[in-house]
C-alpha cells in the first residue's frame, strides 16, 4: 500500500506570515486596515468627479479646452501613483528558516560565550562598519533575522521591511524601499493637482461672478463649494507633506531615522548613506534601479498530507519544515521577546536534547535509529 | 552493504512497534505502514547534514553584496579560491543589477512618463539580471558544486539576505540527520 498523496495548488501567498490582504492571487498586497484608503480614494475621485462636471464646461469653453485634458491626466497620474504604492510589496524581508534561524542562534551563543544563569544576555547587535561609520544592526525576535541597515519592523503589517520609512494609512500600505518613489510621486502630483482644482475653482468662480453674481454662481455650482472645502485643506497637508519629503529625498533619510533622530542632532552629518550632494541622493531614491520583490508570492507551493513523504524539490523541501514548526529556534527569553513566546520557550528548554535536531528530522519518535539517539545523548555529554 | 544497513533499521523498527504494541504487533504495523514508507524513501535521498550562511557584506553601504570569507565548514570540501571567485562574480552581478547610471536613468524617465504601467509589460533591468543570476547559479553547481557534494541555493529565495550553501553527506558514512 502506497502513501496517499493529496496535491493541491496553493501559493506561497495563502501561507506567507505578516498581517498584509492579498487580493488577485496574490498580485495585490495592502495592509489589513483599508478603510482610511478607501476615504483616500474617495476624496480623490469624488473632488475630480464634481471638478468635470461643474467648472470643466465652463472653463474649456471660456479659457481653453487643455485645462480639462490637462486635469484628466494628473487625475489619471495620481491614482496610478496611489494604485501602486498601495498595491505593491513595499519591501517586505521575508522570515528567515528554522535552518537559517538555528545558524543565528549558534552564531549569537558562540559570541555571547558563557552568560551565568540568572543574568540577562546582552542584547542581539550586530557592529558593521559603513562608510567610516558603525552602524548597529538589530535582531528581529518575529521574524529571526538581523535586520539589514534601514529596515525596520512594521508592527502593524507584521514584517520587517526594507529601508522603512513609515506605515501610511491613507495608502493601506507601508512605504518601504521598492515603493518609496511612486509614495513621493503621489504626494507630489496630488499637491499639483489639488493646486490646479483650488485654483481654477477661484478662476471659474470669479469669472462666472463677474456675468452673473456671486450667489447665483454658487447656486449654478454647488459643487465648488465642496470642491473648494476639500482642496483647501487637503492642500495645506499635501505641500507640507511633499516639502518634508523632498527635504528627506534631498538628505538620503528616511521618516523612521528622522523620528528617531539618527543622522540629526550631535549626529548631524554623519548619516553613511548619504551621497553629501543633493542632486546625487535625488538621483538614488528617485531614478534608482527598480528593485524585486523579494517575496515570491504566486510561486506554487506543494501541499501534502502530513502521512506522505515530499521529495520534489528544494522548494517544496522547505515548505513542510515551515509550515509544521513555528518557533524552533531555542530562544533565550529578552525583554523584546512577545510573552506569548516565553512559556513555550521554558517548555522546549526543558524537553532536553531532541530538540537540538533539526526540524525537518520531526519524524514519529519509533521511526528514528536508535544509532540516533545515542550520538545526540553522546553529543550532550 | 546498503541493503544490509536497511535491513538492520527495519529490523529495529520492528523490534520498537513490538516492544510497544506487546502481543498483537498486526494492527500496529498496519498504522505504522506508512511511517515506514516514508523512511525507506527518507533514506533513498542523499542525508542532508548541514547548511552555512553566508551573510550580506555592509561595509560598502546597502548595495546588495555578500561576504567572500570563506566558510571554515567548506575546507574540506572545495578549494578557497573557486568559492571566493563564485562569491565575487555574484557580487559583481548584483552590483551590475542596482547600477545607477545612464541607463537607469532612462528606464526611470520612460517608466514615469508612462505611470509605471510599461512595467506591466516590459522586464526591469534588475529582473534581467536575476535571470542571468540564476543561470550563473545553476551553472556553478553543475560545474563546481553538485560534484563536490554542495548546493548553492538563489539568493533570491532567501530575501536577498544569504547565501545558503547545503551540504550533504556521504551516504556510506553514517545515516545521521
Amino acid at each position: 500500500m502506497s502513501a496517499v498523496m493529496i496535491t493541491r495548488k496553493v501559493r506561497k501567498w495563502e501561507k506567507l506570515p505578516g498581517k498584509n490582504t492579498f487580493c488577485c492571487d496574490g498580485r495585490v498586497m495592502m495592509a489589513r486596515q483599508k478603510g482610511i484608503f478607501y476615504l483616500t480614494l474617495f476624496l480623490i475621485i469624488g473632488t475630480c468627479s464634481l471638478f468635470f462636471a461643474f467648472e470643466c464646461p465652463y472653463l474649456a469653453v471660456h479659457l481653453s479646452p487643455a485645462i480639462p485634458v490637462f486635469a484628466v491626466l494628473l487625475f489619471l497620474f495620481v491614482i496610478a501613483m496611489l494604485l501602486r504604492t498601495s498595491f505593491s510589496d513595499p519591501g517586505v524581508l521575508p522570515r528567515a528558516l528554522p535552518e537559517e534561524a538555528n545558524f543565528i542562534e549558534m552564531e549569537i551563543e558562540a559570541a555571547n560565550g558563557n552568560v551565568p544563569s540568572g543574568q540577562r544576555p546582552p542584547p542581539r547587535i550586530r557592529n558593521v562598519q559603513i562608510n567610516n561609520q558603525i552602524v548597529k544592526l538589530k535582531y528581529c525576535y518575529t521574524c529571526k533575522i538581523f535586520r539589514p541597515p534601514r529596515a525596520s519592523h512594521c508592527s502593524i503589517c507584521d514584517n520587517c521591511v526594507d529601508r522603512f520609512d513609515h506605515h501610511c494609512p491613507w495608502v493601506g500600505n507601508c512605504v518601504g524601499k521598492r515603493n518609496y518613489r511612486y509614495f513621493y510621486l503621489f504626494t507630489l502630483t496630488l499637491s499639483l493637482l489639488t493646486i490646479y482644482i483650488f485654483a481654477f475653482n477661484i478662476v471659474h468662480v470669479v469669472m462666472r461672478s463677474v456675468d452673473q453674481g456671486f450667489l447665483n454662481t454658487l447656486k449654478e455650482t454647488p459643487g465648488t463649494v465642496l470642491e473648494v472645502l476639500v482642496c483647501f485643506f487637503t492642500l495645506w497637508s499635501m505641500v507640507g507633506l511633499t516639502g518634508f519629503h523632498t527635504y528627506l529625498i534631498s538628505l538620503n533619510q528616511t521618516t523612521n531615522e528622522d523620528i528617531k533622530g539618527s543622522w540629526s542632532g550631535k549626529n548631524r552629518g554623519q548619516n553613511p548613506y548619504s551621497h553629501k550632494n543633493i542632486i546625487k541622493n535625488c538621483c538614488e531614491v528617485l531614478c534608482g534601479p527598480t528593485y524585486p520583490s523579494v517575496l515570491d508570492r504566486r510561486g506554487l507551493m506543494q501541499e501534502d498530507s502530513p502521512a506522505a513523504a515530499n521529495s520534489e524539490g528544494p522548494c517544496s523541501f522547505d515548505n513542510p519544515v515551515a509550515q509544521t514548526t513555528k518557533t524552533t529556534a531555542p530562544l533565550i527569553p529578552n525583554e523584546h521577546t512577545p510573552d506569548d513566546v516565553k512559556p513555550s520557550i521554558a517548555a522546549e528548554k526543558s524537553s532536553g536534547p531532541k530538540d537540538d535536531q533539526p526540524p525537518a528530522a520531526k519524524l514519529p519518535p519509533l521511526a528514528s535509529p536508535e544509532t540516533d539517539a545515542e550520538t545526540s545523548i553522546a553529543k550532550n555529554q | 552493504m546498503k541493503n544490509a544497513g536497511l535491513r538492520c533499521f527495519l529490523y529495529s523498527i520492528n523490534e520498537q512497534i513490538r516492544a510497544l504494541a506487546g502481543s498483537h504487533p498486526k494492527s500496529v504495523l498496519t498504522g505504522f505502514k506508512c511511517v515506514q514508507t516514508h523512511s525507506l524513501q527518507d533514506l533513498q535521498q542523499p542525508a542532508v547534514s548541514s547548511k552555512v550562511f553566508v551573510q550580506r557584506d555592509y561595509s560598502s553601504g546597502t548595495i546588495c553584496k555578500f561576504q567572500t570569507k570563506f566558510p571554515s565548514e567548506l575546507e574540506s570540501r572545495m578549494d578557497k579560491q573557486q568559492f571566493e571567485e563564485t562569491m565575487q562574480t555574484l557580487n559583481n552581478l548584483y552590483a551590475e543589477a542596482e547600477k545607477i547610471g545612464g541607463k537607469s536613468y532612462l528606464e526611470g524617465f520612460l517608466a514615469c512618463l508612462t505611470a509605471y504601467t510599461i512595467f506591466l509589460c516590459m522586464e526591469t533591468h534588475y529582473e534581467k539580471v536575476l535571470k542571468k543570476i540564476a543561470r550563473y547559479i545553476k551553472d556553478q553547481n553543475e560545474k563546481i558544486y553538485a560534484p563536490r557534494g554542495l548546493l548553492l541555493t538563489d539568493p533570491i529565495e532567501r530575501g536577498l539576505r544569504v547565501v545558503e550553501i547545503t551540504i550533504f553527506e556521504d551516504r556510506s558514512v553514517g545515516s545521521g540527520r
